[in-house]
């Protein structure tokens, strides 16, 4: 569709200036933090945080230079401002908002990624060499989150393939280990089980080595043409586009090659609601969510008629060889 | 309790009170909505509105269940004034929650609503409680408690059940992260300990009317 791509292409402008987006992100932070003062009913830590973080610095990003995206793509993109207020991102606490509240003080340079394990070459990359590595294409992707609901987001980044390639993977590799950054100090959500969630830090993730080689398969270094804001899992991050959103890995320290499949935090967690795999899937629900369909966040408002039917693989056909023979109701 | 209480609520005070529960319970509702529908609650207004309509109905219903227990301890008969006064605002969020939950997240789509209610366990718990909170609501008249007599009773005794419901309800709907939704099961439990005595003949007289019908 032409306006769509139109659309696409608007949104890629570099005119949204930093200060716009901040100014817009405060009017969103003060509204909160009014309700939060009003309101005998809300007591949520975050939106009581919103009210003395008044004037507090938010996360400075910076724009990237890459190759725009070239494909087409059909659906309307999901605003910024959605995509970095509406997290998970548990480190940061667990609602929604707390990400973008409590993260805007991380500290992402220095940053070391490790590559190692199974591999001829392990090397590691600092900050700098995160965006200078690989050259950084656009890709406009579709994000699924479990939760049943989805955002199309812009992401800049590199194939994942292009940095594995690199440490040359011995033939024993069979699996792809990802680890999140573990320091309590700036993650207040892994000081406490209360404000993480129960969830055992550092976070950690998985693909088949196959998966991990797919040309769909991106560590992103940024969004909307600037690098990410921590809430989105600066300074780098997996992006799976055809598995739920809590595979794509967010603040990776540690990508290890290996023999054997890696745990991962949410099947830890609970094994008979989180798979490994993780494939979207339309016919295997959630015991809490219907997977069937899902609401595409949007800027639309309320009555936006914005519940879609959930596809196969999040649409990405060209994942499905790699099932071939799988049962994936088993292997959820 | 022989606390030395010197203030004593009177008549003169109702008005003034049911004001502010009123004031209490309708600016955050309106506030919210009204952040909602301009687009300024977050990402994804859908999800706030369903957790800022639960968790409001949900504290007000434990709200009115702390008025016996206050009024006795305190001594202020009057506060019992109130109590309906909650029920309605807890059933006007519950209301909320669940037309923003059809309206808003499912988007109409009725046959999913059904298979929800059937399907997910919170989802169903959360309908049933919401029924009850309903017909208590229905029922809340001084013409229909006089006109159910002593059956009425019977009805508004199953908020005990409601309250227990819901706080599965939260339990079952979070993903992980159990502690909020603890405490609330905490303080029902506590709402309902207060009245173990009650609740214990109400369950000796179902198992003894059980036992009759079987003779
Ligand atoms: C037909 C009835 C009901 C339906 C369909 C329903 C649906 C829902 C849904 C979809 C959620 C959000 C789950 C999520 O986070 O994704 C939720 C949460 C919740 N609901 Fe309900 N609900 C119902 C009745 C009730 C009633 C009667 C109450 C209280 C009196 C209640 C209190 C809550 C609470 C406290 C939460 C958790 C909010 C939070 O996590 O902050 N619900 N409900």
């Amino acid at each position: 569709m032409l306006i769509n791509v139109l659309k696409t292409s608007d949104a890629n402008e570099k005119q949204v200036t930093d200060e716009t987006v901040y100014n817009q992100r405060r009017d969103i932070l003060k509204s909160m933090g009014f309700i939060g003062a009003s309101a005998l009913l809300t007591s949520n830590s975050a939106q009581a945080g919103f009210f003395s973080s008044d004037d507090k610095e938010t996360f400075k990003t910076r724009a990237l230079d890459y190759a725009p995206a070239n494909q087409l793509h059909s659906e309307a993109l999901t605003p910024e401002e959605k995509i970095i207020t509406h997290n998970n991102f548990y480190e940061f606490g667990t609602g929604k908002s707390d990400p973008v509240e409590n993260a805007q003080q991380f500290d992402v340079n220095p940053w070391s990624l490790r590559v190692e394990g199974l591999a001829e070459d392990p090397f590691t990359l600092d900050y700098d060499e995160l965006f200078k590595q690989f050259p950084l294409e656009e890709r406009i992707y579709r994000m699924r989150c479990v939760e049943a609901w989805s955002m199309v987001v812009p992401w800049i980044g590199f194939s994942l393939a292009a940095l594995l390639k690199k440490a040359k993977p011995l033939s024993s590799a069979k699996y792809v280990a990802f680890e999140t950054l573990y320091d309590p100090k700036q993650m207040p959500g892994q000081k406490s089980r209360f404000a993480g969630g129960g969830i055992e830090y550092p976070y950690v993730e998985g693909l088949r080595i196959d998966e991990a080689m797919h040309p769909l398969t991106l560590l992103s270094v940024g969004l909307y043409g600037k690098t990410l804001p921590p809430q989105n899992g600066a300074p780098i991050r997996l992006v799976v586009p055809w598995k739920y959103g809590f595979k794509s890995i967010k603040s990776i320290t540690r990508i290890r090659l290996t023999d054997k499949r890696p745990p991962t935090t949410w099947n830890i967690l609970a094994a008979s609601e989180y798979g490994f795999y993780a494939n979207v899937n339309p016919t295997v629900d959630h015991p809490r969510w219907s997977q069937a369909s899902e609401r595409r966040i949007s800027s639309a408002g309320l009555f936006s008629r914005n519940r879609i039917d959930t596809k196969m693989f999040n649409g990405y056909d060209q994942v499905a060889s790699l099932y071939q023979g799988m049962d994936l109701r088993k292997h959820f | 309790m022989s606390v030395a209480y010197s203030f004593k609520l009177k008549p003169a005070h109702l008005p003034w009170l049911k004001l502010s529960i009123h004031l209490g319970a309708l600016i955050p509702l309106v506030l919210t909505y009204y952040q909602a529908f301009s687009d300024q609650l977050g990402g994804d207004p859908v999800t706030a509105l369903l957790h800022f309509t639960g968790l409001g109905a949900f504290k007000l219903l434990l709200l009115s269940l702390t008025i016996t227990p206050l009024a006795r301890t305190f001594k202020q008969g009057l506060l019992i004034n109130v109590r309906r006064l909650l029920g309605l605002y807890s059933f006007a969020y519950a209301f909320a929650h669940l037309v923003s939950y059809v309206l808003f997240d499912l988007q109409l789509d009725w046959t999913l609503l059904l298979s929800e209610i059937i399907k997910r366990p919170y989802i169903t718990v959360g309908f049933a409680a919401w029924l009850i909170l309903f017909s208590l609501t229905l029922t809340s008249t001084k013409k229909a408690q006089r006109s159910l007599g002593r059956r009425w009773q019977t009805l508004h005794n199953f908020v005990y059940l409601a309250v227990s419901l819901v706080a599965l309800h939260f339990l079952w709907s979070v993903k992980s992260g159990l502690a909020e939704p603890l405490i609330y099961m905490v303080m029902s439990a506590a709402l309902l300990l207060y009245r173990r005595d009650k609740l214990q003949r109400l369950v000796t007289k179902r198992i003894k009317n059980g036992q009759k019908l079987k003779k």
